[in-house]
Order: structure tokens, then sequence, then C-alpha cells
């Protein structure tokens, strides 16, 4: 082999917290929180004069404003819908790293310890979540209502009673206390944290090794990356399910599960590059090229086309056979609740698709840091976007929108995984020098 | 320079150089047909006469032949399309999709998959012909301009769009295929055109000399793969331009191998049936025809390997890779069923908690179990290694799988359509001779076919598996553990990586 090309890599390199860099975090978080509370208090003092309007509205258009509305709502949905979110990329960027191990993958040896520190995130994110849960869920859940399931009652449901075991069971729903869907809150949490862990654990093991030819640990993660896959392939679906198909109770679609999964694997993806680009522009990771650039590039590239291919099924399918116990979900987002969230459903298509589709087409664009920014960044903001049309609309109603409470709860989320990923990524180093397939990583060119 | 890691097994066993692998290859081509290749070649011929009479049947007669009624008016004839499409999903995944993931290990069955695909899906196109009747009249799918008013195609159906699809499919990976097989048909015509100068008739032969040289020269194969080589001279700008047409093909199937198995599962999802409308059809469709695919692809392999002697291209290693393959769709394609069943559940809709019930208990449970075992619980086995990499058991578990994946269309079609929605309206289907015998002679096509294709063209892609020998033989193994040994790239930065140090 040619010994004269020599890749210089710095296999010791560590990433180091700075306290300024601590600071600016915590003042973006500070900042976020202002903002984030602000805007609630702003939304929730000033409900009345709007609830007016807003229900006046709804009456011109001749649906959904006869229920009370607690403003709180949209509160709690932002809260809601920043921790699934968030969660999600967290979860799908150890979800990356798993499939790199299961396919053998060479080149994304050089950046996996970038999707190895998301799963930091995961233990906060799930306390986040049940907290929220705890706080909001009669206004995030309709069925949470016990009214529902009281037969005679005035606010009935048969079909709503009919899913209850999903949520209830062993318990009668009567009693409110979900603990069917609770233990999945907590089981999903604890299952992806231990796999994570325990992927954790070898490739950390991997860097005490003193001989590079021992694969021990390589044979490890390789085994606990399945381990994760087979759990994620159920739980990504189901989780999809729990956190979100159940706002809209009565609605349902097959393909829903492996929709959220496409929108958070491309967040995912989007989160690692930007993470890799930002990484490199600070000095670490110099032995990463544009070749590794590329791939990312083609990832985000790969994987916008499929969330659009399993977004556009998902609609057309309903759209074509018109059944009203379908359709209403998307009547809602076009022209139903005031009319609100119609313009997200037209930015969604062009900001998930075509964008990302139509830039990084060209081959240079994926090889150049701040194309690959831009891409990225437009993908966080088109599949935030996408979780808000699936949160917003079954919990604030006609009263959703996009002012300082959703700015500040982004900011306010966005701050805190950053910290975190920062926090784990810290502790250990930027390279993971005995990684079979560190060689083929450093010297990939495509 | 290309590193590769020591961790990898090697692609190409044996210590082959490059001329091994063109005498290995071109050896089936050029040599008279084995008495095996007659015997398997005879057996699809008779399959495809006597089909062939059941297909002359079907459209002389009409489709009153085959078992449908009023009620059940889709049976063998779709679930054998779509099963026949579905296989000829792998052929185009393997050379497109594991082209752009970079997998080296397709470079030895890619061709084959190919070769497979086109024949599969001439297959399906068979039975559309079929369910035509008119045969005659099968341009009335295309939006042609005709004389009978404004009278079009319905857009709106996607049947239509399974034309498009299908047809599209079916041209890329005509051409495809065809450009791949460029350079090797060049080697073969370059090798046949040797043994005319080599042995060239001179009029001072005795006519013993001349009877031995007719023997050895091949006039015939010089001009006929001389025509289908397209004068391909293989300079280094005819080389680039041609790795610039594959990655362009490949980026073109790509979306295609997932738009054909989409629109065919439109067929059925955009309708109201119970069970079919679903939405998570299209991609788990795909999953299914990637996963029969790959299993077809197993068991030609599996006998081409042993046939042709070529364990040293079509390696364990390949066989375990396309189990894991197999296995990974055959999981997907689980977790659809499952989310299927708990959708109906969860929706709260009484047709389609009916349907689903139906399809499980009902009269056609035999078929739906058998579709459980064969797809799911069965491809399970392949988690383990032995398994894997045992060649009985890839070879009984791919033709299981493919049983399996016929009995999910049949369930599919069949079971949401045989209880109708008034119960007046129930039937049952039984398929006749001539629904057999249809099916029969798609076989006799694909086989034969396939056999013609295993005898007269190159059965591995030579000048790919050429490409990846320096990086993945043996050697490249031996080499790898060496440079690793010696510190590798790392070295210069560490000194913990210094030659000798702690190894």
């Amino acid at each position: 082999m040619a010994a004269e090309h020599t890749v210089t890599v710095d296999v010791n390199e560590k990433y180091t917290l700075t306290a300024a860099t601590q600071k600016k975090i915590w003042l973006w978080l500070a900042v976020g929180l202002i903002l984030f509370i602000a805007g609630a208090f702003w939304f929730v003092t000033g409900f009345g004069s709007e609830a007016a309007h807003g229900a006046g509205h709804a009456a011109e258009h001749g649906g959904g404003g006869g229920e009370h509305f607690n403003p709180m709502a949209r509160v709690w949905a932002n809260l809601w819908l920043n921790s699934v979110f968030f969660v999600g990329i967290a979860v799908a960027g150890v979800f990356f790293l798993a499939t790199q191990y299961a396919a053998k993958a060479g080149w994304s040896a050089i950046i996996k310890r970038v999707p190895e520190a998301f799963g930091g995130f995961l233990p906060v994110g799930g306390v986040i979540m049940l907290v929220v849960y705890f706080l909001g869920h009669h206004d995030l859940f309709h069925w949470t209502h016990t009214g529902l399931y009281e037969k005679g009652g005035p606010e009935f449901d048969a079909i709503i009673n009919g899913k209850a075991p999903f949520f209830y069971w062993p318990l009668s729903p009567e009693g409110g206390f979900p603990f069917f869907w609770l233990l999945r809150l907590v089981l999903y949490f604890a299952l992806w944290y231990w796999g994570y862990t325990m992927i954790r654990k070898a490739s950390l093991a991997e860097d005490q090794l003193q001989n590079r030819l021992d694969f021990r640990y390589y044979d490890k993660q390789v085994v606990w990356s399945i381990v994760f896959i087979v759990i994620f392939a159920v739980t990504s679906s189901t989780s999809a399910w729990d956190w979100l198909l159940s706002i809209d109770t009565h609605w349902f679609s097959t393909m829903f599960g492996w929709y959220v999964f496409a929108s958070w694997f491309v967040s995912a993806l989007a989160v690692i590059t930007l993470a890799v680009v930002y990484l490199k522009e600070q000095g670490y990771l110099k032995a990463v090229n544009e070749n590794h650039l590329h791939d990312l590039g083609k990832f985000m590239f790969a994987f916008s086309i499929f969330w659009t291919y399993v977004w556009f099924c998902q609609f057309l399918l309903i759209y074509y056979a018109n059944i009203p116990e379908e359709i209403f979900y998307f009547k809602e987002r076009l022209h139903g609740l005031g009319g609100v969230y119609s313009p997200v459903m037209i930015i969604l298509a062009i900001i998930n698709f075509a964008f990302p589709f139509l830039f990084l087409m060209p081959r240079d664009s994926k090889r150049h840091p701040i194309f690959l920014k831009i891409t990225a960044f437009a993908i966080l903001v088109g599949h935030y976007l996408d979780f808000y049309l699936m949160v917003m609309p079954g919990t604030a109603k006609q009263y959703g929108g996009f002012g300082l409470m959703e700015i500040g709860a982004i900011i306010v989320f966005a701050s805190l995984f950053v910290w975190l990923f920062y926090r784990t990524l810290s502790k250990a180093p930027l390279i993971a020098k005995n990684h079979p397939m560190l060689e083929e990583s450093l010297h990939h060119s495509i | 320079m290309q590193v590769t890691s020591p961790i990898r097994e090697p692609l190409v066993t044996g210590h082959k150089t490059m001329h091994d692998i063109t005498e290995d290859i071109c050896r089936r081509v050029e040599e008279k047909p084995s008495k095996a290749w007659l015997a398997a070649f005879g057996v699809s011929l008779i399959m495809l006469i006597v089909g062939g009479y059941a297909a002359a049947a079907t459209w002389w007669y009409g489709i009153g032949m085959w078992g449908l009624n009023k009620t059940v008016g889709w049976a063998w004839d779709i679930t054998n399309f779509v099963w026949w499409v579905g296989i000829g999903h792998a052929g185009t995944l393997i050379s497109a999709i594991l082209l752009l993931f970079r997998q080296k290990w397709r470079t030895s069955i890619n061709r084959a998959a190919e070769a497979m695909t086109i024949f599969a899906v001439i297959c399906a196109g068979t039975f559309i012909l079929m369910h035509m009747g008119r045969t005659w009249l099968a341009h009335w799918a295309l939006p042609l301009p005709n004389t009978y008013g404004s009278l079009w195609v319905n857009f709106h159906s996607p049947l239509v769009w399974d034309v498009f699809a299908i047809s599209t499919y079916l041209t890329v990976s005509l051409v495809f295929w065809y450009v791949g097989l460029i350079p090797d048909l060049a080697t073969i015509r370059d090798r046949a055109k040797l043994t005319l100068e080599k042995y060239p008739l001179l009029d001072t032969d005795t006519p013993e000399e001349r009877r031995e040289k007719r023997k050895k020269r091949r006039p015939i194969a010089a001009f006929i793969y001389g025509l289908l080589a397209f004068g391909w001279e293989g300079g280094a700008k005819v080389w680039a331009r041609y790795e610039y047409v594959a990655l362009i093909l490949a980026g073109l199937s790509t979306p295609l191998v997932l738009s054909v198995h989409t629109i065919v599962s439109f067929d059925f999802a955009t309708s109201l049936i119970p069970g079919w409308h679903t939405t998570i059809f299209p991609p788990y469709f795909v999953a299914g025809a990637i996963f029969s695919g790959f299993a077809m692809v197993q068991t030609l392999m599996l006998i081409t390997r042993k046939v042709y002697k070529l364990e040293d291209y079509i390696t364990i290693t390949h066989i375990d890779y396309m189990n894991k393959i197999i296995i990974l769709t055959g999981s997907i394609v689980g977790i659809a069923y499952i989310t299927e069943f708990f959708m109906a559940w969860y929706s709260g809709v009484e047709y389609e908690r009916y349907a689903f019930l139906n399809r499980a208990f009902g009269p056609y449970w035999w078929a739906y179990w058998s579709m459980m075992t064969c797809n799911v619980i069965s491809p399970q086995l392949f988690w383990f290694k032995k398994i894997r990499q045992s060649i009985a058991w890839s070879f009984f578990l791919s033709i299981v799988v493919n049983i399996g994946m016929w009995f999910e269309r049949f369930v599919i079609i069949v079971t949401s359509l045989h209880r109708d929605f008034i119960p007046s309206s129930w039937a049952m289907f039984y398929p006749t001779l001539y629904d057999i015998g249809d099916y029969l002679f798609t076989f006799g096509i694909f086989f034969t076919c396939f056999f013609l294709f295993a005898k007269y063209l190159p059965v591995i892609n030579m000048a790919e598996v050429k490409t990846i020998l320096n990086s993945s033989d043996i050697k490249a193994k031996e080499k790898a553990t060496e440079y690793l040994k010696e510190g590798g790239a790392v070295k210069a930065a560490s000194p913990m990586y210094d030659k000798g140090k702690d190894l």
C-alpha cells in the first residue's frame, strides 16, 4: 500500500466544552425561556378577546368553535411538540450510528462520535415528556377525558371507548390513569437508553485497546447496534402512535409510524451534518474532508426524498379514497380551523422536498459546508413544521399560530439539546482510534 | 489510495488472477451445452409448451376459463402478476441501490439478478395481457391519439399508472443490464476472434488439419458477439463514459425500483375495499418485493454457483449478505402485517376489523397462516449464523419465502374480495386448470429465458469483479492486516501506533 499517502490525524483529539461556550448556551436558554414565558403569558392572558374573534371566525367557516378551549393547550402543545421533535432527533441519531455498524459502513467511522453523543439527550427528554404529560394531558390528549368512556353520558364516544385498552389497560378508563400508555413511554426511554448505553460502553472500551487488530469491541458494537435496531424498528412506530397519532384520537393511518420515523431520521441526519460542519469550523475533526461531507449530503438528499415519498403516499391514498373516517385529518389542516394551518401544508412540500431535492442535486453542493449548512437548517425548519402540523391542529385548534411562544420553545429545547450533545461529546475522544474501519474512513475518496 | 479494513471478508476467494476470472466465466459461454443444461432447458420448454396450451386457450376462449366469479373478479391472475413484479425488484435493487451504497459484493450477483428481473417483469406483463382478454388491443392501455372522439385512458386509474411504471422500469432495467453486458460481450468477441487468427484456414492445409481447425474456430460467435458488443474497444475514455452511464442509470433506476411496487400497491390501496385501503401499502409492498426478489436471486444463484462451479465468486459471504437482506425485508414486512392488524382494531371501523379477522380465521385461514409462517416466522431462522451460511438452509428458505410471498398476494387479493359488503354476494374462489396452466406458462417463459441467458451470456459481470479484485480478494485481507500492524495512516500522529510497539 502506498505509504506516501499519509493523513494526519490526532487520534487523541478531544472536544473541550469551554466556559465561554457553556455561558453562550445558557444565555440562549435564558433568552428562549423569557421569550417562551412572555409569549405564553401574552397568549393566555389575552385569550378572552382573541377567543371571541376566533370563535366568530370558526363559525363563519361552519365548524369547530363550539367547545370551550383552554389557552394553556397551546403552551403544553409547544412543549410536547419540541420534546417529541428533539427526542426523535436524539434517538434517530443513535439509530443512524447503529445502522452504520449493522451495514459495516466504512466511511462514517471518523464521524461516529457525533451521533454517538446524541444519546445524552434521551434521559432528559424522557423526564421532560413525563412532566409535560402530567401537566398538560387534558389539553394534549383528548382521550384523557374520562367522560368519553361513560356509557350513556353526554360525552360518550363509542370509537374512543373502543380504543380504551390501548391507553388504560389493565385499568378502567374511568380511573383516568393511562397505565399502559405511560408504561410504554417509560419503556421506550428505558430500552432506547439501554441500547444506546451498551453501544457506547463498548465504543469507549474499544478506545482503551492496545492492539488495533483486536476486534472484540467492534463485534460487540455490531451486536448491540442490531439489538438497538430491532428495538427501534418496533418502538419508532408505537411511540409515534402514542405520542402523535393519539392526539387526533379518531384518526388512524397505518403509514403513520414510518412517516414519523422518516421525519425524525432526516432531521437527525441534518443535525449530524450541522454538528460535523460546525466542529470542523471550530478546528476539530481535521481529517473529515469533502468526501465525508458528500456522503452526509447524500444521506440528507436521499432521506428527504424518502420522507416525501412516505408523506405523499399517505396523503394521496387518503385524499383519493376520500373516506370520512380519514379525510377529516387533512381537511382540518388544509381548509379547516379557520385556515391557520393551510400555509404550513404548502410550505412543507417546498422546504422538505423541493428545496433539498434541487439544492443538493449537484455533486458540488454536497461537498461544500455552506450548502450543507443551508440545507440542513432548512430541513430542520421544515421537519419542525412537519411535527407542528401533527401536534398543533389537534391541540391548539384554531388558536394555533407562530409567535414568541413557538420561537422561545424551539430555542429552549435546541439549547438544551446542544448543551447535552457537547457535554456527551466532550467525554470521549472525537475519533474512535481503534475502530477497524478508521483507515477506510481516513482514506475515503469518492 | 484505497484502503480496506481487515475486518471485511474477501469477496473473491481462491487466489484468482484477472485472467482466471475471464477464463472461469467465459468457459461457460464457449463450451458445448452440458447434459445438465440440456435437461433443465428441456424441462423449461415442456413447461412453456404445456402452459402455452393453457395460455392459448385462455386467449382463444377468454378469461371465463379462469375460476373467477362476480365477487372474486381478481384472483390468481393479479396474484401472479404482483408476485412476478415483486421478484423483478431484486435485480435493479442490487445493481442500482447497492451501487449507490458502494456495496462491492453486488458485482458477483448483479448480472444474473438483472437478467432475472427482466424475465420476471415479462412474466408479470403476460398476466396483464391475458387479463385484457383481447390481447391484440393491448395498445389501448397507452394514451395514444385515436379517431374515437376524445377517447383516452383513464388517467385517474392506478392501473394506467402501472402501465407507465412497469414499462419504464422494464426499459430502464433492460438498458442498465445491456450496458453492463457490453464490456463482457467484447471480451467474448475478442476471444472468438482470437481463434480465427490462431487457426487461419490456409490453402496448404490437409483436409484433416482443416477439420481440426474448423472445430476450434468460432466465426459465428465472433460475428454475433461482435454485433452485440457495439464496437467496444476498452479505452480509458470509453471506460470513463461507461462508469458515468452506470451511475446515471443507477440514479434513474433507484426511484423507479421504488415506484413500481408503490404503484402496484396503489392498484389496491386507492380503493375503498377493507384490507386494501391502507396507507402503509406502498413502502410495505416495496419491502415485500425486495424480500421475494432476493429470495429468488438466492435460489437461482445457489443453483448457478453449483452447476457452474462459481464458489470462488459467489462465496458464503455473498450468501450470508443476501440472507441478511432477506431477514431485514422479511421483518419489515412482518412489522407491516402487525401494524395493519393493530390499526384495523385501533381504527374502530367494523369493516376493517372484520376484514382482518376474516383473513386470519375465515375460510382462507390456511392461506393467511401459510403466509405468516413462510414470510415472518421462517426467515427469523436467519438470525443464526450457521443457518445463514448453510447452503441447504438458504436454498430451502429462499423457496419458502417465495411461496410465502405468493400467499401474501393471494391473501390480500382474495380474502378482501370474497366476503362482499352484502352477505348474499359472498363467494369462494377455486382455481381452474387454466389458472394453474397460465401460471405454469410464465414459469416456462422465466426458466427458458434464464437458461438461455446462463448459457449464452456471462452469468457474472467479469469486468466489475475485476475492479474489486485488488481490494477484496484474500491477498487484500492479508495486506490490510499488515497495513494496520504497521500503523496505517494514524502512525504519524500518534506514537502509540509506531511499528512494533504494543503489537
